[in-house]
């Protein structure tokens, strides 16, 4: 045969999967920088979720309700076990702490635009409470952080609720970062940090640790604030099970439990991808917690991390929470990574969709920035009404898919109401796989 | 002088009878006896009240202060003064951990010695420790000044950042970022008020100063953790 | 997570009211500890005997019991059975021989203590409960440890709470959480040591008896435990003579100590202290992280 290069097969060159061409990249900027990566958002990683749970829906067993005219309530009251004045909200949808400086004070006001027209609240976060975020916000939950920036007894009995986070689901076990280029004027004089520093907060309170001690910390919140407002205690998604226990032994009438899809501001991405359980994985375990003390529905649970759409709310009300929370889906709704943008996404090295560098404060849709430009995109009233419609409609699925359950509150929904469509999503809701009656690690069954 | 029994009234109807007064109340002087430990005694006032209380505190006493002075003829337990935004808080014994945590302003005076974490995220409030002060002082203090008449323990003013320390004894460390520092006319000044203030016989000269190196205000390669 | 209480009597003339003041002190803590309560007491010494105390969930199953053993051991035996737990006398040089004895007559019922004068008892509940099911208000002794527990990773049992026993008249009680005390778990089970809890605490007392075993003070022991136990505590131990105090490194978890001519005691909080004789007039500090502390008579 004759020899002929062209007409020998060649061996297609192939990707590694263990070394692919992210990890690579990223082996190269750590031995650029000798620093490692910083970025906002949450697990990007697949994992299990509620897409892998489907809902039976009601037929012959059961009946269905009636679209728009028969009843299906969305309300919720949190806060009911030692709080004078227990939250009520229109729907079981809130809306997570963000600090002003993680996002512009533009930002944090449409956030209580939206949550305040759609009936529900909003949450400040690392970085103390704004009067512009508190003008707008009917329902406003006031975070208790390790940091303590701008914390003062006045804006806490201005709060409706107080929130004392212990962890959240990005970082479990780690504090609050905030990058020098969002430290600006404003932002330094409210946490009296000098300007343009990157800042790190504490990851363990400064006067409490652990839950003996945390049972006096709410004493005298309770105290400063005249026994009115409902404490919630916010975990991230370690180990539910003790974590839910303790915080309800310590005296938290609400649990806030923030699986590994939750958002951060900016840490470490190995913090986000490493650390941390799935939602789906955390809720059975913090109910049976519950449970086990008495305190289901006493006890109110949020859930949040990777919150999508009225089909995530149903499904994880259906698992036991009472209310559900989002940060990420209300930064989106306002119009982060909008691929209007994509230009200047582009410019950033990056792409609509996949910007997460709002530690750097470069946002193009002026929401993680402190850039006075940047944030002037954004259009408070504008903003607020995009995340009222959101949160309209996932009320509105949410309630859909009750009704289709044959249900007259979305809170009577079921863990019973769900299948799951892969063996990893039944294991971690325990409910069946669909088309038989059995999950991996349910009582008395055998593999 | 109102006089209040803690046993027998309750920490409720305390702590609701003290932020109940006015700027402009006639009832300045107020006495709380039998406070045998208990937690959150005199938290979350906003007044120009002047509360004693007769014995030692539990967690947390005089947290949140606004304008009060709170005197504590006793020691006080973790967190006294926590997140203090003005008024007086003087403890007659020792303090627990935490004293003056997160405080935004106003002066803490410990006639004793101060446990652990004294000082720590403090940001603006005044602290004069006349004995000396534990392991970790000032951890990420922000701002105000931290007087130690005695010795400081290990750590000291770890990761701090803007607040001055002052240290008139031995310093068993500096914690990560903490320097000694130059004592200037301006120091001395606000150390000579301070000292006066509080009631202690020291001259500033005898004190050192320490503050931050400012190393671990810009993340790089050598100081990332 | 929990609270802690301790009184080591200098005066003679409290030791009739040792049982009364910790019981005081413990009830004090049990806002830090709600789940579990227990209690060790260091009674009089009576030279050439020794007692057991052992726990069963049934206390009919004690019924009988000291004659059961008197014949196995050959020797007088009396048995003071109190609610689920039963403290039996017996000569010194029987108290092996009696624990195998156990094994055999009573094999559901759990060894708290064994020593010269150390008794252990504890149960599920809130402490004032607990003490007043074991009558620990009129217990005498020299010294005594006591704790109240909120569980944190581990369940709410009898076994589960504290305190635990390092070895004959030792004991130990925690406040705080450890982190490695699973691989240390595996590592002593290695050595022969055996942990019959999922408690980090019980792993800690397991380790002090086994570097006990080795040859090691308690004291040494303790210092070793700087090294090998990661996580936050505060260690209250007692012994036959005297008690200590450790805390971690870091030393988060409170510790509150207090000394006077007659005594020397220890809280969680200033709280348990109140009711002390002479606590206004008291020296009162706080523990340095990483040091061991000891008292003995």
């Amino acid at each position: 045969m004759a020899k002929d290069d062209k007409h020998v097969p060649r061996t297609m060159p192939v990707y590694s999967s263990t070394f692919t061409p992210e990890v690579n990249a990223e082996i190269r900027r750590a031995a650029a920088t000798g620093i490692y990566d910083i970025r906002g958002g949450g697990a990007k990683r697949r994992v299990p979720h509620f897409d892998d749970l489907l809902f039976l829906g009601a037929s012959m067993s059961r009946y269905p309700l009636e679209g728009y005219r028969e009843r299906c309530d969305t309300n919720v009251v949190l806060g009911t076990r030692f709080a004078k004045k227990p939250i009520e909200l229109a729907i079981p949808i809130t809306i997570a702490g963000m600090s002003f400086g993680a996002l512009s004070a533009q930002a944090k006001e449409a956030l209580g635009r939206g949550a305040s027209a759609a009936g529900t609240s909003t949450t400040t976060g690392d970085g103390g409470m704004t009067p512009e975020e508190r003008g707008q916000s009917k329902t406003l939950v006031y975070q208790y952080l390790p940091s303590r920036y701008g914390m003062n007894p006045d804006d806490l009995r201005k709060a409706d609720a107080i929130e004392v986070v212990v962890g959240q689901g990005a970082k479990p076990g780690g504090g609050g970062m905030l990058l020098g280029q969002k430290i600006s004027d404003r932002v330094a004089e409210m946490r009296d940090l000098p300007k343009g520093i990157d800042q790190r907060s504490a990851c363990r309170h400064p006067d409490w640790t652990g839950p003996d001690d945390l049972e006096i910390k709410i004493l005298e919140l309770r105290e400063i604030t005249n026994w009115e407002k409902p404490i919630y205690v916010k975990v991230g998604g370690a180990r539910p099970y003790f974590d839910t226990t303790l915080a309800v032994k310590a005296g938290a009438d609400v649990v806030v439990l923030d699986g590994m899809q939750g958002g951060t501001a900016a840490t470490q991405d190995v913090f986000i991808e490493h650390v941390g359980q799935p939602t789906l994985a955390c809720i059975r375990d913090a109910v049976r917690a519950l449970q086990d003390l008495n305190m289901h529905r006493e006890v109110q649970l949020i859930v949040s991390g990777g919150i999508r759409s009225g089909a995530d709310v149903a499904k994880a009300l259906a698992l036991g929470a009472d209310a559900v929370s989002i940060g990420t889906a209300a930064m989106i709704a306002m119009g982060d990574n909008d691929p209007k943008w994509e230009a200047e996404y582009e410019k950033l090295g990056s792409t609509a969709g996949a910007y997460d560098d709002w530690h750097e404060g470069r946002d193009p849709a002026g929401i993680s920035t402190q850039d006075p430009e940047l944030a002037a995109r954004l259009d408070p009233v504008e903003a607020g009404r995009r995340l009222r419609n959101y949160l309209k409609v996932m009320a509105l699925e949410c309630q859909t898919l009750a009704r289709a359950c044959g249900k007259n509150h979305v809170q009577h929904l079921e863990p019973e109401d769900l299948v799951a469509l892969t063996l990893e999503a039944a294991a971690m809701a325990q409910v069946p796989l669909a088309g038989t009656n059995w999950w991996p690690g349910k009582p008395g069954a055998t593999f | 002088m109102q006089t209040f029994d803690l046993e027998a009234q309750g920490l409720r109807a305390l702590n609701e009878t003290l932020q109940a007064q006015s700027q402009q109340t006639n009832e300045t002087a107020w006495e709380i006896v039998n406070p045998r430990g208990s937690h959150a005694i005199a938290v979350g006032l906003d007044a120009p009240i002047e509360v004693t209380v007769k014995g030692s505190t539990g967690y947390y006493c005089a947290g949140m202060n606004k304008q009060a002075t709170v005197h504590v003829k006793g020691s006080a337990g973790p967190g006294v003064a926590e997140n203090m935004m003005s008024g007086t808080v003087i403890v007659e014994g020792d303090a627990s951990q935490y004293a003056g945590a997160t405080g935004h302003g106003g002066l803490l005076v410990i006639k004793g010695n101060a446990s652990s974490r004294c000082g720590i995220s403090m940001k603006g409030i005044d602290i004069v420790v006349q004995g000396n002060v534990g392991h970790m002082s000032a951890f990420m203090a922000q701002k105000g000044n931290l007087v130690v008449c005695g010795d400081a323990g290990d750590a000291l003013g770890d990761s701090i950042y803007e607040a001055r320390l002052f240290v008139r004894g031995q310093v068993k460390s500096l914690g990560a970022d903490c320097i000694e520092k130059e004592m200037r006319p301006e120091h001395l000044e606000t150390l000579r008020d301070l000292l006066e203030r509080s009631g202690v016989d020291a001259r500033p000269e005898e004190f050192r100063r320490y503050g931050s190196a400012r190393q671990l205000y810009t993340f790089d390669i050598d100081n990332a953790y | 997570m929990c609270g802690i209480v301790g009184l080591f009597l200098k005066d003679k003339s409290l030791e009739p009211k040792l049982g009364e003041m910790l019981t005081d002190m413990l009830i004090t803590m049990s806002d830090r500890g709600p789940d579990s309560a227990g209690i060790a007491v260091y009674g009089t010494d009576r030279d050439g005997f020794a007692k057991l105390t052992v726990q069963a969930d049934d206390p009919a199953r004690f019924a009988g019991l000291d004659d059961e053993l008197s014949q196995v051991l050959g020797c007088d035996v009396t048995l003071r059975a109190k609610d689920t737990h039963a403290v039996i006398d017996l000569p010194e040089d029987k108290l092996a021989p009696a624990r195998e004895a156990l094994k055999e007559l009573r094999p559901e019922a759990r060894v708290m203590s064994a020593g010269e004068v150390i008794e252990i008892y504890k149960e599920v509940g809130l402490p004032g409960d607990v003490a007043k099911r074991f009558d620990i208000p009129h217990l005498q002794g020299t010294h005594g440890i006591g704790h109240t527990r909120m569980a944190t990773e581990s369940a709410v049992t009898t076994l589960g709470a504290h305190p635990f026993s390092t070895g004959p008249d030792q004991c130990l009680v925690h406040n705080g959480s450890l982190s490695n005390h699973n691989s240390l778990r595996r590592k002593l089970a290695r050595e022969g040591v055996r942990v019959e809890t999922e408690n980090d605490t019980e792993v800690a007392a397991a380790y002090l008896t086994w570097k006990m075993q080795q040859g090691h003070s308690l004291g040494e022991a303790l210092e070793s435990g700087l090294e090998d136990l990661d996580g936050f505590y505060t260690f209250v131990v007692g012994t036959k003579d005297g008690f200590g105090v450790l805390r971690d490194p870091i030393a988060c978890k409170p510790a509150v100590m207090a000394e006077t001519d007659q005594y020397v005691a220890f809280g969680s909080e200033y709280r348990a202290l109140v009711n002390l004789p002479g606590i206004e007039d008291a020296r009162v500090w706080e523990p340095e992280p990483a040091t061991v502390y000891f008292w003995k008579h």
